[in-house]
């Protein structure tokens, strides 16, 4: 494995960019989210680990609001952007979700050409001015998504005829196109070989000098090495949230103790 | 023994061959089944099987070949003359005719069956006897004729007896052999198994077979109608006039259009439609309505098309000569009658809507909820997502679905039998009466034309032209929905 550069405790100092208040989900009456307060730092990245099924994608839809497109779905409390609650009437999920993009556990590229998928999303938010601005935002995003030189010859060849570990760069670059605040990204190298891993969690450590990064991860090693802040759930509860170093090396609770040694998951 | 008994018999022999199968199986392996290759089921079978198997087949050989032998055997003893006076085939006719009355004769008590294998016209009225037990004969028995008769009886008799003894002793000896082999040891449930793919074998030969059948049977006929038609007149010729008295114009073109102008109404009516109901089904609607909605849209393609042809003939036709016909409420007097290219262009619309929209609703469905997600996760609304993503993705399978409908458009006859009329004409007008290439089919042949004629034949050129044209959309359809669902994996 190549060299990952550890990363520096940068945690305190930075603002709060989303913080939720007792959140609740309810799926008709199963209960998946209980009472759930967190404070996510700006351009920072935080890691929620948990045993499956304990709610980390749950959680996480929250805060684009993804959950509001399942009928079944009810969520309760309040979750705030920049101060702002974005479960108030007054916002529009759809703008909502420009500013926190969300990049999902199988790489889901469109069935168009590679230029398309990343012009898709300034394409609807009316991005670019003309055709330059908008080639000039696909090549940028699909540079900071580190694409760039893999592609930059096969720009109107099909989005889903690249590798697993390029398409899912692919959809990091797609979501980075709409130029987001918050980058939500749910297990977003389950699908990926070693190598594909490793270049993903490259660019997540860059990607965070520009943005707010929260990843969900079965995978401790993930945690540790991409993270500042982890938040371990269990049960639809936020059992523990600290500085990444403090989770692994001096957890408080017992469960996420057992946890993180292997006891159970 | 009579052929119901015949198979009963086959049946019994059958079950018994199961259960003394399984049971000498079970013996061999001292009532162990651990101890069995197979399960003791498997044995039962493989005896079963042996004892019909062979023995149908048997049955159905004989079945085939036998009233060949006997028609050959008996048609040798009727004279020159009467053949000359008729045919072979009304004689032979009514040798069979005699024959059955003579068998019911004897069922009924009427004759004993010495009796009915001595009687001569000589002596007895031969007319008069079979009509006392209901046998109506249309002349007088002539005494050939009753000796071929009697001929006929014999020899069926003998036939029969025959049957019997082949068949039943290949099913006993199908189920003695496989039942000797029962033993532990014995591979029973690959046997039965290597029998069963070859049931599903020939399962399936059949339905290929019968595909070439009617494909031969239409080129065989196309043939013998372009052997007395030139071919250029009928591909390229205006005028559809046939006259059974000879002269006929017989020009596919005028059929082509009409055929190709009602689809095209049609689709134009179902696409937009059936898409639009398959988008707001599969995207927009609640369960509770999709529930409710999507059945109550699938009833409408279990209606027969017959009753689409009366709902035009009775509702969609008056209604439209209403608006578009003399003193109308449009003033305009473009619409003579009721039955009109756009009566039944309209209907057949109505009739594809469930079609377009169910296949086209399992496409959409079929579009991974993957792609939804990447999309609104990107902040697009649901209409966009349905416009930019969905559409595009599903539209090859879309294709395909509008291109079977469309086969469906140009195959459909009733529908334009009783709302597009049966006059041949080339017009633009849609609010004329056309005729449809499938219409005239069934016209040429239900006249009292010689089968022989051209005017008669050309029903199977018109058969071999739609069979082509169906034939080419559907394949070209399942290669663009086949291309498409190969997209995502
Ligand atoms: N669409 C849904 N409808 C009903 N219940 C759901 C739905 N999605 C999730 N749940 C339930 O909510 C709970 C939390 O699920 P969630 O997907 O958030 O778990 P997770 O922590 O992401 O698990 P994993 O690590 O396996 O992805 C589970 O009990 C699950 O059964
Ligand atoms: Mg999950």
């Amino acid at each position: 494995m190549n060299q990952m550069t550890k990363p520096e405790k940068v945690a305190a100092m930075n603002e709060a960019k989303i913080s939720a208040e007792k959140v609740q989900v309810f799926y008709g009456d199963t209960h998946a989210i209980k009472d759930v307060s967190i404070r996510i730092e700006e351009k920072t990245v935080t890691a929620f680990i948990g045993p499956s099924g304990c709610g980390k994608s749950t959680f996480l839809r929250c805060i684009n609001r993804m959950n509001d497109t399942i009928d079944v779905c009810r969520v309760e409390g309040n979750i705030l952007i920049d101060g702002e609650d974005i479960y108030d009437p007054k916002v529009d999920p759809v703008q909502l979700r420009a500013k926190v993009g969300m990049v999902f556990q199988k790489p889901n590229p469109f069935p168009k050409s590679i230029f398309d998928n990343i012009a898709y999303g300034p394409r609807i938010h009316g991005l670019a001015r003309n055709k330059a601005a908008l080639e000039e935002i696909v090549a940028s995003s699909l540079q900071k998504a580190g694409l760039w030189n893999e592609v930059k010859d096969r720009l109107d060849e099909p989005g889903t005829g690249l590798s697993g570990g390029q398409q899912q760069r692919l959809c990091i670059a797609r979501a980075i196109a709409v130029s987001p605040e918050v980058i939500l990204m749910d297990e977003p190298c389950s699908a990926l070989d070693p190598i594909a891993t490793a270049k993903v969690e490259e660019l997540i450590d860059e990607l965070r000098e520009n943005y707010t990064i929260v990843i969900v991860t079965h995978s401790m090693q993930q945690a540790a090495r991409v993270s500042q802040r982890t938040a371990f759930f269990h049960l639809g509860n936020l059992v523990e949230e600290g500085a990444t170093n403090d989770i692994f090396t001096n957890p408080r609770d017992k469960r996420t103790q057992d946890y993180i040694t292997g006891r159970f998951g | 023994m009579s052929l119901p008994l015949i198979v009963l018999v086959i049946l019994a022999l059958a079950a018994a061959g199961f259960v003394l199968g399984r049971g000498r199986a079970m013996a061999s392996a001292g009532g162990d089944i651990r101890l069995l290759h197979s399960l003791p089921g498997y044995y039962g079978w493989n005896v079963a099987l042996a004892a019909m198997i062979p023995a149908f087949l048997a049955l159905v050989l004989w079945l085939a070949i036998q009233p060949v032998v006997i028609n050959g055997q008996v048609s040798s003893m009727i004279s020159q003359a009467s053949i000359d006076q008729s045919s072979l085939d009304l004689v032979m006719s009514d040798v069979r005719r005699v024959a059955e009355g003579l068998d019911t004769a004897v069922a009924a008590g009427a004759l004993t069956s010495e009796q009915a294998g001595s009687i001569r016209t000589e002596f007895t009225d031969v007319r008069d006897r079979l009509g006392q037990v209901g046998v109506a004969l249309g002349s007088d028995v002539t005494s050939e004729t009753l000796h071929a008769a009697q001929r006929y009886r014999e020899l069926s008799g003998l036939g029969d007896l025959g049957r019997a003894i082949v068949v039943l002793g290949l099913a006993v000896l199908g189920a003695a052999w496989a039942w000797q082999r029962s033993n532990k040891d014995f591979r029973a449930r690959n046997s039965v198994e290597r029998v069963v793919r070859w049931i599903l074998i020939a399962a399936a030969s059949i339905a290929v077979l019968t595909t070439v059948g009617i494909a031969l049977s239409l080129i065989f006929n196309t043939v013998e109608f372009f052997r007395l038609y030139p071919a250029a007149d009928f591909f390229f010729g205006l005028t559809w006039s046939p006259s059974f008295g000879g002269g006929s114009e017989l020009g596919i073109v005028p059929l082509i259009w009409a055929t190709l102008y009602i689809s095209l109404i049609a689709l134009a009516v179902s696409v937009p439609v059936g898409l639009f109901a398959a988008i707001y089904l599969s995207e927009y609607a609640t369960p509770a309505v999709r529930a409710v909605a999507k059945p109550l849209l699938e009833v409408l393609a279990g209606i027969p098309t017959i009753v689409y042809g009366l709902f035009a003939l009775l509702t969609v036709g008056p209604l439209l000569v209403d608006v578009f016909g003399n003193g109308g409420l449009l003033g305009v007097n473009w619409m003579a009658g009721g039955t009109a290219v756009m009566t039944a262009g309209l209907v057949m619309g109505i009739m594809l809507i469930p079609f377009v929209s169910s296949l086209s609703d399992d496409i959409i469905n079929a579009v991974p909820q993957a792609m939804r997600d990447g999309s609104l996760g990107l902040g697009a609304t649901h209409s966009e997502t349905v416009k930019q993503v969905i559409l595009p993705a599903a539209l090859p399978g879309i294709v395909g679905a509008i291109l079977l409908a469309a086969s469906r458009a140009i195959g459909e006859t009733m529908i334009v039998v009783l709302g597009a009329g049966a006059a041949a004409k080339l017009s633009l007008n849609p609010f004329e009466a056309m005729t449809t290439v499938t219409a005239k089919i069934v016209s040429q042949l239900t006249g009292d034309a010689d089968f022989a004629s051209p005017e008669a034949l050309v029903a199977f050129s018109l058969g071999m032209t739609l069979f082509v044209v169906t034939l080419g959309l559907n394949i070209f359809a399942l290669y663009i929905v086949r291309k498409y669902r190969e997209q995502y994996e």
